[in-house]
């Protein structure tokens, strides 16, 4: 009977064991496999095995480490505007309104849309010359000609930040909010009533009781902070003041066509984004049930 | 302590009146009930007075003190809620002494006052722990604990034992009338349980549709409901109704086959229903005088009390209750049900209660 149980189990997970190894496990080890050779793409199957020596290679790279410092960077900056945005908005949401269901939706808008599409849009809403940005802060005085702000190389970053910022923090909204609609309202009452004062609510209730919600809002976050391509790729191309960790592989990888050092550049963002999770989950104990 | 007065409280929500003009005032010290059935306005009154709702219209009193647009925060009451509302990430000592700490208590007295409490309380062995590891009746004793240790000059319950099982919530009602008998706080307790309204309330406030029906102790409203609804409401089993008809050349009462009653003149108030209570009826043999014939339907048997229903008409059903056994008898068979005067009700149109003199008592049955 057990047994019988234990052999259906397996049974029913099959299929998604079997979508996992074809399309995470099996890339990843010939990722990592690749790592160790000296293919170049135009023909994989001749190589012969280097060692470490790819990995070094990578490590010995200003670039690499300018990418995996603008990544960090990105990452810290970007997550930490869009949880505190995020968490802010979410609080204004969670009051009833009137319009606030049209409210909900129209702030997925950037969110929903392609980053592509988003940043193609920032792309030209910043343009030094045509852009409807340089334009307003011309006309309101700010400044006297328009900034390249997708071109200068000391702004750039900030402006891949700023985009970022501005697309994502509407996830953030959304997965807070919905932390926060889990707070049973008669808490707040009761606080209310006992004379416990506004902001201390929100210190003491609010923030512990939605931690959890904001912990897996900020690892979903960082996560998809740490592996971003796309937003830089189109405002920056292969500019090295926004190129982050995934360009630089892509760039190994597919630009110079060198399959040994592009998958060890791979090999070395993937773990580099694990131990971060690791770090992260550890340091809000997420795998733990929070009382 | 505090006195609490309502001044024409009205409370709407969109074209939705909830409370309706609501007059009341509240003796310093009394322990008063609201109840009504679900959607009555009860909770919405409470919340009233707590500052939860703003009201629409009216004003609210408490201590003699306009409090109409005070914060609940500055209007010295405590708030138990059905759902304990307790803070999950705090444990019972943090739950009971947060408010204090917020409003800056020296230490040592919040010790003491926290002491005081879970002794009253006895849950002093259960300081450490969080919410989600007590039982029902521990966490309504812990929400208790941090109304009572902010010292309130008045106590609002929001229908607190609705959550527990049958035993506990005895346990818990006896702790509470123990509790406003040792301090002497006026409460206000909000419940939809008549046994919990007429065991614990000094006066109880009943409401319906938003209105108040009729404020009293206990005794006067179970003796003299002031109409029909609070006449059906309170009592278990209810009150039995029957339509009566008067004939206005002979001046008698018709009710139900066999009910002829004769009163001296009816006046304006023309009665159109009579209420029997179950325990004001007996079970007597068919045709016998004076008595509502019937027949007898099925008898339930719970140990300490017996109820019978026997059927007057197609469409109604009246219950017997007893403390002797009330089998016996078979389905379907006719039996009577002897009554006296003094147990009598009888409403006009309006549902009012109307006091009509006996001239000659129930007559010996003319069938009509």
């Amino acid at each position: 009977m057990r047994n019988r149980e234990t052999r259906t189990a397996w049974l029913f997970l099959l299929p998604l064991l079997v979508a996992l190894a074809a399309v995470a496990v099996w890339p990843l080890v010939r990722n990592v496999y690749f790592s160790f050779t000296n293919a170049f793409l135009d023909n994989p199957s001749e190589y012969s095995f280097v060692g470490l020596q790819n990995f070094i290679t990578v490590m010995e790279d200003p670039v690499f480490w300018g990418a995996v410092t603008n990544t960090m960077i990105f990452t810290l900056i970007s997550v930490s505007f869009e949880t505190v945005l995020g968490f802010g908005i979410a609080l204004l949401l969670h009051r009833a309104f009137a319009g606030r269901g049209l409210v909900r939706a129209a702030i997925l808008v950037p969110w929903a849309m392609p980053m592509v599409v988003s940043a193609k849009i920032w792309e030209w809403m910043l343009n030094d010359q045509f852009g409807l940005i340089n334009k307003a802060l011309i006309w309101l005085g700010f400044l006297d000609k328009g900034i390249a702000w997708t071109a200068d190389s000391s702004l750039i970053l900030g402006t891949v930040i700023f985009i970022d910022i501005w697309v994502t923090t509407p996830f953030m909204v959304l997965l807070i909010l919905a932390g926060l609609q889990l707070i049973p309202e008669e808490i707040y009452e009761a606080a209310e009533v006992s004379g416990v004062p506004a902001w201390k609510r929100l210190w003491s209730i609010t923030l512990p009781l939605a931690a959890p919600a904001i912990g897996v809002a900020v690892l979903f976050r960082t996560l998809d902070a740490l592996r971003m391509f796309d937003l830089s790729y189109v405002i920056a191309a292969n500019n090295e003041k926004a190129m982050t960790m995934s360009i630089y592989a892509r760039d190994q990888l597919i630009g110079f066509q060198d399959l040994g050092v592009g998958s060890a550049a791979s090999t070395w963002v993937f773990l580099i984004v694990g131990l971060i999770a690791i770090l992260i989950v550890s340091l809000l104990r997420l795998d733990r049930s929070t009382a | 302590m505090a006195s609490v007065t309502l001044k024409e409280v009205s409370k709407s929500f969109g074209a939705f009146d909830v409370l309706q003009s609501i007059d009341l005032t509240i003796e310093d010290g009394e322990f008063i009930v609201f109840v009504g059935p679900s959607g009555c306005g009860k909770s919405t009154l409470l919340r009233a007075i707590a500052g939860l709702v703003p009201v629409s219209k009216g004003d609210v009193f408490i201590g003699g003190e306009q409090v109409t647009d005070v914060p609940a925060s500055k209007r010295g009451i405590a708030f138990v809620f059905q759902s304990y509302a307790l803070y999950p990430h705090m444990n019972v000592a943090r739950n009971i002494s947060f408010a204090l700490e917020t409003a800056r208590m020296a230490k040592a007295e919040i010790r003491q006052r926290l002491t005081r409490v879970a002794d009253m309380l006895k849950i002093g062995h259960l300081l450490d722990r969080r919410p989600k590891q007590l039982s029902g009746g521990q966490r309504q004793r812990v929400a208790i604990g941090r109304a009572l240790v902010s010292q309130p000059q008045l106590f609002l319950f929001d229908e607190p034992l609705s959550n527990l099982d049958a035993d506990l919530r005895m346990e818990m009602r006896f702790e509470i009338a123990k509790l406003h008998a040792e301090i002497g706080t006026t409460m206000i307790y909000v419940t939809h349980d008549q046994t919990e309204a007429m065991t614990l309330a000094d006066r109880i406030v009943i409401l319906n549709h938003g209105r108040i029906e009729q404020v009293g102790t206990p005794r006067e409203l179970y003796d003299r409901p002031a109409n029909r609804f609070v006449a059906g409401f309170l009592g278990s089993p209810r009150m039995n109704f029957a339509p009566v008809h008067t004939d206005t050349s002979s001046g008698l009462l018709h009710g139900p086959s066999g009910f002829v009653f004769a009163t001296s003149g009816t006046g304006s108030s023309q009665p159109v229903t009579l209420g029997l209570r179950p325990e004001a009826l007996e079970i007597v043999e068919a045709g016998t005088a004076q008595s509502i014939s019937g027949t007898f339907e099925r008898a339930e048997d719970l140990g300490y009390e017996h109820i019978a229903y026997v059927r007057l008409s197609d469409d109604l059903v009246w219950t017997i209750r007893s403390t002797e056994p009330l089998s016996g008898h078979a389905r379907g068979q006719a039996v009577g049900l002897g009554w006296q005067i003094k147990d009598l009700y009888l409403f006009n149109e309006a549902g009012i209660r109307v006091d009509v003199e006996a001239a000659r008592g129930p007559v010996v049955a003319v069938q009509s």
